[in-house]
């Protein structure tokens, strides 16, 4: 009992009380630990941006996407079909795999069955694709889309690859957005006699927006930069003409960047590094998007 | 950051206040007090009970634990009834039946027959949109939608297709909730905006606005301050002049304050050590709070347990 007797002595509280603003050691450790893993990563993203800046400046000019690749002409040479290929890539990718990971993840959340043993299965397996490496997505791709159905090495094949590819990250992202709307909000809407496609169409969707579409986007920018599956898709060949229809030949930034890299010649080593600059100012455009997104549509409960 | 006086800046965290009552909750009430209230109440209370609802046999599992045990209980037309009882005695699980809202909670199933105007709402062949917009819903956390006050209001008449003039709906909906004077300026605002009680109101309002006949409230003062709690307990007793309102509530000032009946329940345990809740009295409110039949309900009025 005497352990836990109230301290008596109130000049020593008094000044134990104000002995100065202290950091604790730990606090500061911690502190710092946690500042320098955010530095490792920053910096490590930023020697690579010096990188590519320094080594492609010479080239990091309108002739990148004004003109058509040179096997020949380092000088003559620039990306326009890759930047072409990538966007028409990337809309089909965006507008397969959107709808059907939102599809997905509302009848996950909102229809399924949470105790029944398919629902399990379903759910782990998302999960699982979700892991599988992208050159794997390739050979699917290549066996499935390129030959069974017949799509050739062409934009669709390519499309469909890449959405199977991201769909399981849509589906997860879209999943847990639609989870952080409070169930109070659906619990209102059926209550006044509302359906529950009315509650999840008027209610939960408008609300998980924000979170759906940064996923969403997320995921399109992991595709952006996918080579692998590509090279099984018939990205690699050479391409001088733009994309006019998903049944078009195509290349995209990555594949295109690929080739140059590799080729001897040093010119088209600074094209390379040129066009990764084209390719992370897409990524960040696209990221910034998402951000746009969220902060416009963030509702606050 | 690091500096220990930012957080001693921090305001202190707010003491929870009693949701109900000046007269905290452990304190026994008087039974002057209570009489006096009730006198008020009893004036408007029927003699007779007429049933909109009745509950005969009613048995609520999850899975296979059974919360609540055979209970018997009618809902009188225009009265406000109050079920009370200690937390897990079943009541809030049994308000939930009564607009099918314990659909929702998987595994959950209801034995016995629940007939609202003579209808089995268990029967195979209700339509439960119709039973939640007929038997309206009020929860415990004010819940509006993240969107204007108006669309608020306009909701449910917009799911289900009502054809009323909208703007007209909206303002007698917000004026029985006795909503109307404080926000009839910022009606296209966000009705988060709006203080906890005001909230409160206006999901009373969204309930009301597509024409129910009975309101289930379910603590519906457990988050709000003693004058917001004043505010919602006035707007039921205008309401029951037009509705039928059953109320789930811990705070048994408010029961004796506004019902006309009371239900109290329980929780029993039975030989497997299982605990059901049960139904031990029911009976106008005068008469359980001031001569109860059951010493457990004269035990729990009287503040000896729960």
């Amino acid at each position: 009992m005497a352990l836990l007797a109230p301290p008596t002595n109130d000049t020593e509280i008094a000044a134990r009380l104000s002995a100065g603003a202290r950091e604790r050691p730990l606090d500061r450790v911690f502190r710092y630990a946690l500042l320098a893993s955010l530095l490792i990563a920053l910096a490590f993203i930023l020697i690579l941006l010096a990188f590519v800046l320094v080594k492609g400046w010479d080239r990091l000019d309108a002739r990148l996407w004004q003109l058509q690749p040179s096997a020949r002409f380092a000088e003559k040479s620039g990306a326009q079909s890759a930047i072409l290929g990538t966007l028409w890539v990337m809309a089909g990718t965006a507008a397969l795999a959107m709808p059907l990971g939102i599809a997905a993840a509302i009848y996950l959340e909102e229809y399924g069955n949470a105790k029944s043993r398919l629902f399990t299965i379903i759910e782990v397996n998302v999960q699982n694709l979700a892991a599988v490496p992208s050159i794997i997505y390739g050979i699917l791709g290549l066996g499935l889309i390129a030959r069974a159905l017949g799509l050739g090495f062409t934009v669709a094949t390519a499309s469909i690859t890449l959405a199977l590819l991201i769909l399981p990250v849509v589906i997860i992202a879209s999943r847990e957005a639609i989870r952080s709307v409070p169930q109070e909000i659906r619990f209102g809407s059926l209550a006044l006699g509302a359906t529950r496609w009315q509650t999840t169409w008027r209610q939960v969707l408008p609300a998980a927006i924000p979170g759906m579409a940064t996923g969403s986007i997320l995921a399109l920018s992991r595709a952006i930069g996918e080579a692998a599956p590509l090279l099984l898709l018939g990205a690699v060949s050479f391409i001088r003409f733009n994309p006019d229809s998903f049944l078009s030949d195509y290349t995209t930034l990555p594949i295109q960047i690929y080739n140059w890299i590799r080729d001897p010649r040093e010119e088209f080593q600074v094209l390379g590094a040129a066009t990764i600059v084209v390719l992370l100012v897409l990524l960040l455009a696209m990221n910034s998007v998402a951000i746009l997104i969220r902060n416009r549509f963030q509702k606050r409960w | 950051m690091a500096d220990p006086k930012l957080a001693m800046s921090a305001p202190p965290p707010t003491l929870p206040s009693d949701p109900g009552d000046p007269v905290s909750e452990q304190s026994q009430p008087t039974a002057a007090s209570i009489n006096l209230s009730q006198t008020l109440r009893e004036a408007r209370t029927p003699a007779a009970l007429v049933p909109i609802m009745d509950l005969q046999g009613v048995h609520v599992f999850y899975d296979d634990y059974e919360a609540v045990r055979e209970v018997d209980l009618p809902i009188g037309r225009n009265e406000i009834t109050a079920l009370i009882g200690p937390s897990g005695c079943g009541k809030s699980t049994l308000l939930r039946c009564l607009n099918r809202m314990n659909d929702l909670v998987p595994g959950a199933r209801v034995e016995g027959s629940i007939t609202y105007h003579g209808v089995d709402l268990y029967g195979p062949d209700i339509d439960v949109i119709e039973v939640r917009r007929r038997v309206g819903m009020v929860f415990q956390k004010p819940n509006p939608f993240p969107k204007s006050i108006y669309d608020n209001i306009a909701y449910g008449p917009r799911v289900l297709g009502m054809k009323v003039d909208t703007d007209e709906l909206v303002e007698e909906a917000l004026t029985r909730a006795a909503l109307w004077d404080e926000v009839k300026d910022k009606l296209k605002q966000s009705a988060l905006a709006l203080s906890g009680g005001q909230q409160q109101r206006l999901c009373i309002a969204r309930c009301i606005a597509v024409q129910p006949d009975v309101i289930l409230m379910d603590e519906p003062c457990a988050s709000l301050d003693p004058i917001a709690t004043t505010k919602i307990e006035d707007l039921m007793q205008e309401l029951a002049r037009d509705y039928t309102i059953v109320i789930v509530t811990h705070n048994m000032q408010q029961a004796a304050r506004v019902s006309d009946r009371t239900a109290f329940f329980t929780a029993e345990v039975d030989d497997a050590g299982v605990r059901h809740g049960r139904l031990i009295e029911f009976d106008h409110t005068v008469k359980i709070f001031s001569n109860p039949e059951d010493p457990r309900t004269e035990d729990y009025i009287s503040g000896k347990f729960g």
